[in-house]
């Protein structure tokens, strides 16, 4: 169990004020301008020795997606951080926000200066009301004590933030439809290449970053890359914010090391499964576009990037979906899909009209007017998207539904027959 | 360059292509919605998607570019998989109304689904319906069938610029619309029904009105504008329905304006389709011989200074051309065709055209307008300017009154003057100007219409001077003109030196004219000719049919074979698309029968004929029509006789088949005319350019020059017809020649006199061929008579309609619809007929 | 529903608020603003966006009115049709769901009204379900206007309802007295 000096968000539950006076108490925004005085190279090489991949959901190489930027000090770069968290069973950048809202922002002064950018946006999910104005006023207040804005923390470097509000769609945590929201459009993704990094914002190289991502900067240049490294697994290091919702007795937000197995993840802070761990039926264990896991999965794998590809999950937002065995799953995985034909952004064909008919085909096997038939269509059918489309949207929408029957299908087919003869 | 690999096969293509594109130059198909080669890149619909080595998805072909070692696979299972799932998608929530849809024939996803997509529909849903939007009166909408393609909205913001049309909501419940459902308000705008793939965007007044197989398509030019838009008119029997835009990358691209798409509604109304004559003070139906008598004697009778000649806007340059012989011929020195009043004396051409062309639009790095409202004036030139603002964010300026142009511009005021502070350096935009390395002006007509046009004009020229306007190789000079005739009936001296319309009408308020010949002209006042017999030649019931006394029908853009000038100078050919109606005839041939009758001395057997000395006559008009007689000739001169053997029965067929083969040196020469005269290569000409080459430069050329080399003409028009004219043999004497010694005009011209007398008959109307007569069928489709399906009641020398009687299906042959429909009724019953 | 056209425009505060969102873009990425600008609109125009306000703020932009349009239509929590004074939102993807958030459902039905958007007679309420609201450790969870209510029961959802009727004082977050997203 990871120790209490070793947790990055030791407010995450925001027993203490968010206040800049609070958050310094704990740490934050010390001596930041020497580590900025180190430089920008130091900062990247930094991030690559502790191995921290994106927080978002992608798992890509911090380090390394930072280096893409380009250097040449005439380049208008923009960092911009995703706060749009919408991911079902995900609510880990709100605490960070609303409680933690100094590291996020220093976190976007290091990373800026990081990436030779001046300008930083942060975009929140419009739903976030609160949360933003704890960040505004956040904010407010680090431009007050002169941390950010002209000759930030005195460090000689010039950094702009800003705070922008979303209006509700999912699909605006995608990177380039955040950005097309950010420039008041729809939040339709861009066709890549050209990727952000050449053509992002206002066509200017930008990076997109997670909000825990940026959030635990500060921490891992403080107390050094190989520190954060020294957790979890090669490859899969560093302490994780760990959301854990659905059927277990506590649900909470946890920070803990990656690599650590489900179960003692969810045994030791979430209380349990409702009913024991053997009332345990499947895990969604990455928010809602990864394939669920069954119980027997459950039991040995470990929390992180690679353990959860090789059981053919994925770490996703690190979001743990728990679901007992009174869960009908079929109708929870149906709910999934009725999520993702309401946020499609309607841009692409097989994701607009495929998300749609997938919902509908699952209602239908929920409601038991299905056959196996019906099943081989619908797998058919994801098959046609995952992989066709502009964003991995479709392959969200498509990928729980396979993994449902991956590993589900037997006794939903006995079902499907049961229905059919009590008819 | 890069190297790439497609199917394995190698290619090395351009490095800023897209490997849809690249594709394309492979001739590799890919199928494809949403890409347009003229909009922005959107790649929703996913319909092109290929397999890339090294890529674990399938890439949208459009929007991915080369790169050096790609190797691209386009024929994988996983492409047809991935194809076959788009087009399942696309089809769940399309209806399945093809039978009633104006798209069906001519729809992409209809032809798709027949080549990619899925057999059969594993959809059980209900199907998704959308509510009709409101677009205005040209486009018609239906939006259950739209595939979100966004083809139209990306129209309407980049090309046309104005941003109405939009995508609301989100997901399967997106719907393309325009604000409130607000009429679109481009005069580009119904473009987006070409560019909808499917049958969401159709044509309001086409709907129902035909189906595409049903059409004949004749590709031509457009005279709505001085841009001279090349377009395909679609007839079926003899009505036009519709007009699309035909691609020409230098002129028009791929669009036309909506005025030039939907102006063909008017050849069906208020049409002149029978020569009237007043007769107290009433217009009396009358026929084309009294017609043409009354007029031969009012020339004749009336002193040549007290005739004028108007030219209107849409003549077509044979005509201005015959017209201008004939005031000459009378010495007639009142001929007008600026009908606004352009007092300017042009000495050069270059002083009237839009001499950096249109395309010089994508080179200009400045452009000022002077008095011209360009968009409405030449939509298709200014959606170029506007291409170029949105590449490259040239400065553009406008000296006039201040208006939307759909891009951004100085608005430097509304007054010459501001040309002065400009040459004073007084205004700031001259610095643009200066610094500009191919500066252009575009001068509208306003400002050469004014009284002080003149000094304003010199003052252009010093301005030109000043800003190196005009350079060794490139020239920004640019005269906007506003009507298709305009560039043409200048060329040709269509107007007095040092007199304007100004000056004829001081004359003829003061009583000198006695005659007006006005040839489609209706922007002139005829109040002013008091007192003066008028006589009109033109199309529609317009202002000067009002003002006539005889009045001549004559045939629109559609109804002939023409040519128009464009404001570029740029010598295009109109096809005739179909027929005018009632007895309406074609221009050239009203005057060259006046010609006739009033015994000038000259006169053309056919419009090739008028060409030819039109081009003798002004022979910088036809530079490229000279320099490939010339390559012909030389291509002539190193052939043997036995080497070149000429069926006349098909030359395109022998051409194509034989020469091309045997004679690589033949097919040089299409390669180099089409070099020449399209500046393109001959693989890559449209089948109208094509057909402009084969028609005009090949055959009558390829037999004249045969003939003067002394090669042998293997089968002759009278052996191939099996017909026995003796007045072909009667006229053949009279030359003092047998028949077989005829060339090929001479014997096209016997033909041709033979019918003489009877003036409005058919044979001066009568296609002639070396393959036989054209006859048209019930259908209006032309096509040559076989020899047997010939026979001639009558063999006496005044024929008559009913003496090209033809059996079975065929009805005759006739240039007027009114001929063609009488004799129609006779054919239905021939035996009958032939009975009684 | 009487819309006269052109009838809106921000209140003073409102337009000072504006300028500030303004000043955020680069200046000739104003369009950038039209999120903030239609929500603060929708504020001022009690919860919702019709016609004027469109306009309005399509002509404050100098952007077509039908790209801002479209924006209003994608996201979901602008209005184009009234909304009552206490917009509730009830999250029902799969975590609430898991955690009962069909009795919140049922809740909201029996004291707002049986069809979702719909305003309550007197205008107090409308309630509609949403996609997840991103609590979901906190599980169910409903919106109200911009306050957020967690750990909601059945029975909790109805006090919380009743009291907004009664005009009563609100607990904000968690309704079984835990601190945010911490285990208990
Ligand atoms: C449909 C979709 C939704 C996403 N939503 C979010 C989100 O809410 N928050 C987030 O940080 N990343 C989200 N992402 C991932 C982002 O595209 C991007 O990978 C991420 O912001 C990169 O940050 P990171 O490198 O710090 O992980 C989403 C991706 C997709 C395809
Ligand atoms: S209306 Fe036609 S052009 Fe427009 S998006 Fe739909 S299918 Fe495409
Ligand atoms: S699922 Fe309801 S808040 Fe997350």
């Amino acid at each position: 169990m990871l120790k209490e000096k070793d947790k990055i968000f030791n407010n995450l539950y925001g027993d203490k004020s968010y206040s800049l006076t609070d958050a310094k108490n704990r740490g934050d925004w010390d001596q930041t301008s020497d580590l900025i005085k180190k430089g920008s190279d130091w900062i990247i090489e930094e991030m690559k020795k502790s191995e921290l991949r994106g927080r978002g959901g992608a798992g890509f190489p911090t380090g390394l997606k930072w280096s893409f930027m380009p250097k040449d000090p005439n380049s208008n770069n923009y960092l911009v951080v995703n706060a749009d968290e919408s991911e079902p069973g995900t609510c880990k950048d709100r605490d960070m926000i609303r409680n933690e809202p100094h590291k996020l922002i220093e976190g976007c002064l290091l990373s800026s200066f990081a990436m030779n950018a001046h300008n930083c946006y942060i975009y929140i999910r419009g739903e976030y009301f609160n949360e933003a104005v704890v960040l505004q006023k956040a904010i407010d207040e680090a431009y007050d004590a002169g941390l950010v804005g002209k000759n930030a923390c005195g460090s000689g470097w010039d950094f702009d933030i800003y705070l922008h509000r979303g209006a509700g769609a999912y699909i605006c945590g995608e990177e380039t439809a955040l950005l097309e929201s950010l420039e008041g459009k729809k939040g339709q993704p861009r066709l890549k290449p050209p990727f952000p990094a050449n053509k992002g914002l206002y066509g200017s190289p930008t990076t997109v970053n997670n909000v825990e991502t940026i959030a635990v900067v500060p921490a891992i240049l403080r107390r050094g890359g190989d520190w954060f490294s020294s957790f979890g697994r090669t490859k899969n290091t560093g302490t994780k914010v760990f959301c854990i919702s659905g059927h277990v007795n506590k649900p909470c937000n946890v920070e803990e090391e990656m690599s650590i197995p489900l179960k003692e993840l969810i045994e030791k802070h979430a209380g349990g499964v409702v009913g024991g761990w053997n009332n345990l039926k499947a895990i969604i264990p990455g928010g809602s576009s990864v394939p669920l896991i069954p119980k027997s999965t459950c039991d040995t794998v470990l929390m992180d990037f690679d353990s959860l590809i090789d059981v053919k999950s994925g770490l996703g937002t690190a979001a743990v979906i728990v679901m007992d065995k009174s869960t009908d799953l079929v109708k929870a995985i149906a709910n999934l899909s009725h999520f993702y034909k309401h946020e499609s952004c309607g841009q692409c064909t097989p994701c607009r009209e495929g998300a749609g008919w997938m919902w509908r085909m699952m209602e239908k096997i929920a409601r038991g007017e299905a056959s196996s038939h019906d099943i081989d269509k619908l797998l058919d059918v994801t098959k046609q998207i995952e992989g066709h489309t502009i964003c991995a949207l479709g392959d969200a929408a498509a990928w729980p539904i396979q993994g449902l029957f991956r590993h589900f299908r037997d006794e939903i087919e006995d079902q499907l027959i049961k229905k059919v003869r009590a008819a | 360059m890069v190297k790439i690999k497609i199917n394995n096969s190698e290619y090395e293509v351009r490095d800023d292509l897209t490997i849809l594109q690249a594709c394309e130059h492979a001739e590799k198909e890919v199928p494809r919605f949403c890409y347009h080669d003229r909009l922005s890149i959107a790649g929703n619909c996913r319909m092109c998607l290929v397999d890339v080595e090294g890529s674990p998805k399938p890439v949208a072909s459009c929007a991915m570019p080369v790169s050096e070692g790609m190797s691209i696979h386009t024929n994988t299972p996983s492409v047809k998989k991935a194809r076959e799932g788009v087009m399942e998608f696309l089809l769940i929530n399309h209806p399945l109304d093809c039978p009633v849809c104006d798209q069906g024939g001519e729809c992409d996803l209809q032809d798709q689904t027949i080549a990619y997509g899925p057999a059969n529909s594993r959809f059980d849903e209900n199907k998704r319906a959308v509510n009709e939007k409101h677009m205005g009166p040209l486009i018609k909408t239906y939006m259950t069938r739209c595939i979100h393609c966004t083809r139209c909205i990306r129209f309407a913001d980049e090309v046309a610029g104005v941003n109405e049309l939009g995508a609301i909501n989100r997901g399967e419940d997106t719907e393309i619309t325009t604000y409130l459902e607000k009429t679109i308000d481009s005069e580009l705008s119904a473009n987006i029904i070409d560019l909808c793939p499917v049958g969401a965007l159709t044509s309001k007044p086409y709907q129902f009105e035909a189906r595409p197989w049903e059409l004949k398509k004749t590709e031509t030019i457009d005279v709505m504008d001085a841009v001279g838009s090349n377009i395909r008119v679609d007839t079926y029997g003899w009505k036009v329905k519709r007009v699309l835009p035909v691609l020409n990358e230098d002129i028009n691209e791929e669009w036309i304006s909506d005025k030039t798409r939907y102006a063909c509604d008017g050849l069906l109304n208020q049409r002149i389709d029978t020569p009237l004559i007043k007769q107290n003070g009433k217009l009396i139906e009358s026929d084309w011989n009294t017609a043409l008598f009354e007029l031969k004697r009012l020339l004749k009778e009336t002193n040549s200074d007290e005739i004028a000649f108007l030219i209107g806007d849409f003549v077509d340059l044979e005509t201005a051309y015959l017209s201008k012989k004939l005031s000459d011929s009378l010495n007639i020195k009142s001929i007008e065709c600026r009908q606004e009043g352009c007092k300017i004396p042009f000495n050069h051409r270059s002083q009237y055209l839009f001499n950096s062309k249109i395309s010089g639009i994508d080179e200009t790095d400045c452009i000022l307008i002077i008095g011209s409202n360009i968009r409405e004036e030449a939509s298709i030139i200014n959606s170029r300017i506007r291409k170029r603002t949105l590449s490259q964010n040239i400065p553009v300026a406008l000296i006039g009154e201040e208006i939307d142009l759909t891009y951004k511009y100085e608005h430097l005021g509304n007054d010459v003057n501001i040309l002065t502070d400009l040459l004073n350096e007084k205004n700031n935009f001259f610095k643009k100007l200066s610094a500009a390395n191919k500066p252009m002006i575009i001068i509208g007509q306003s400002l050469l219409n004014r009284n002080d046009s003149m000094q304003i004009y010199s003052l252009l020229e010093t301005f030109t001077d000043k800003f190196s306007i005009i350079q060794d190789d490139w020239n920004g000079f640019n005269v906007l003109q506003l009507t298709a005739s305009r560039a043409g009936t200048l060329d040709v001296g269509c107007f007095q030196k040092n007199r304007s319309l100004e000056d004829i009408y001081k004359d003829a308020r003061n009583g000198k004219y006695k005659l007006v010949l006005s040839i489609g002209a209706d922007e002139i006042n005829y109040k002013e000719f008091k007192n003066c017999q008028i006589a009109y030649v033109g199309t529609h019931g317009d202002r000067g049919a009002n003002a006539a006394s005889i009045i001549m029908p004559s045939a629109a853009y559609t109804e002939k074979d023409a040519i128009y000038i464009n404001t570029e100078g740029r010598l295009q050919f109109a096809n005739k698309a179909n027929f005018p109606p009632g007895d309406g005839k074609e221009d050239w041939k009203i005057i060259n029968q006046v010609s006739e009758l009033l015994e000038l001395g000259w006169s053309f057997i056919d419009l090739l004929d008028v060409r030819t000395s039109l081009f003798n006559d002004f022979p910088h008009l036809s530079e490229d029509f000279n320099e490939q007689v010339n390559i012909f000739t030389k291509l002539l001169e190193n052939k043997s006789k036995d080497e070149i053997e000429i069926d006349s029965k098909d030359i395109r067929t022998i051409k194509e088949k034989k020469y091309d083969t045997q004679h690589g040196n033949i097919k040089n020469f299409e390669e180099n005319s089409s070099q020449k005269v399209f500046n393109s290569k001959w693989q890559n000409l449209n089948d109208r350019q094509r057909e402009y080459l084969r028609k005009y430069n090949y055959p009558e050329t390829w037999l004249e020059f045969t003939e003067n080399f002394g090669f042998k003409v293997v089968n002759d028009i009278k052996k191939k017809n099996n017909i026995i004219l003796p007045y072909e043999e009667q006229y053949a004497q009279s030359l003092g020649k047998t028949w077989d010694d005829l060339t090929y005009n001479q014997k096209k011209w016997a033909y041709t006199k033979r019918n003489k007398n009877n003036l409005i008959g058919l044979a001066d109307d009568a296609n002639f061929t070396p393959e036989g007569i054209v006859v048209i069928n019930d259908n209006q489709e032309a096509y040559y008579a076989k020899p047997k399906e010939i026979y001639f009641e009558n063999k006496n020398l005044s024929l008559s309609i009913s003496d090209f009687y033809i059996n079975d299906s065929i009805s005759r042959h006739s240039s007027t619809m009114a001929e063609c429909s009488r004799a129609r009724i006779q054919i239905r019953n021939p035996l009958k007929e032939k009975a009684s | 529903m009487s819309e006269n056209l052109n009838n809106f425009s921000f209140s003073d505060k409102n337009k000072l608020i504006a300028v500030d969102i303004l000043k955020k873009y680069p200046v000739e990425r104003k369009n950038s603003a039209v999120m903030p600008l239609l929500d603060i609109a929708q504020r001022q125009n009690d919860g919702w966006l019709s016609r004027d306000t469109i306009e309005y703020v399509a002509e404050y932009l100098d952007m077509p009115i039908i790209k801002v349009m479209e924006v209003v239509t994608f996201y979901t929590m602008y209005h184009t049709k009234p909304v009552g004074k206490n917009l509730v939102q009830v999250c029902a993807t799969t975590p609430c769901w898991l955690r009962g958030s069909d009795n919140i459902v049922k809740a909201c039905k029996e004291m707002i009204s049986p069809e979702q958007n719909t305003v309550s007679n007197d205008g107090l309420f409308s309630w509609m379900q949403v996609e997840c609201l991103g609590a979901c450790v906190n599980a169910p969870v409903v919106q109200i206007n911009d306050d957020y209510y967690e750990d909601l029961t059945y029975d909790t959802t109805k006090n919380i309802l009743q009291s907004l009727i009664d005009n009563k004082p609100l607990q904000v977050g968690s309704q079984s007295g835990r601190k945010g997203s911490r285990a208990d």
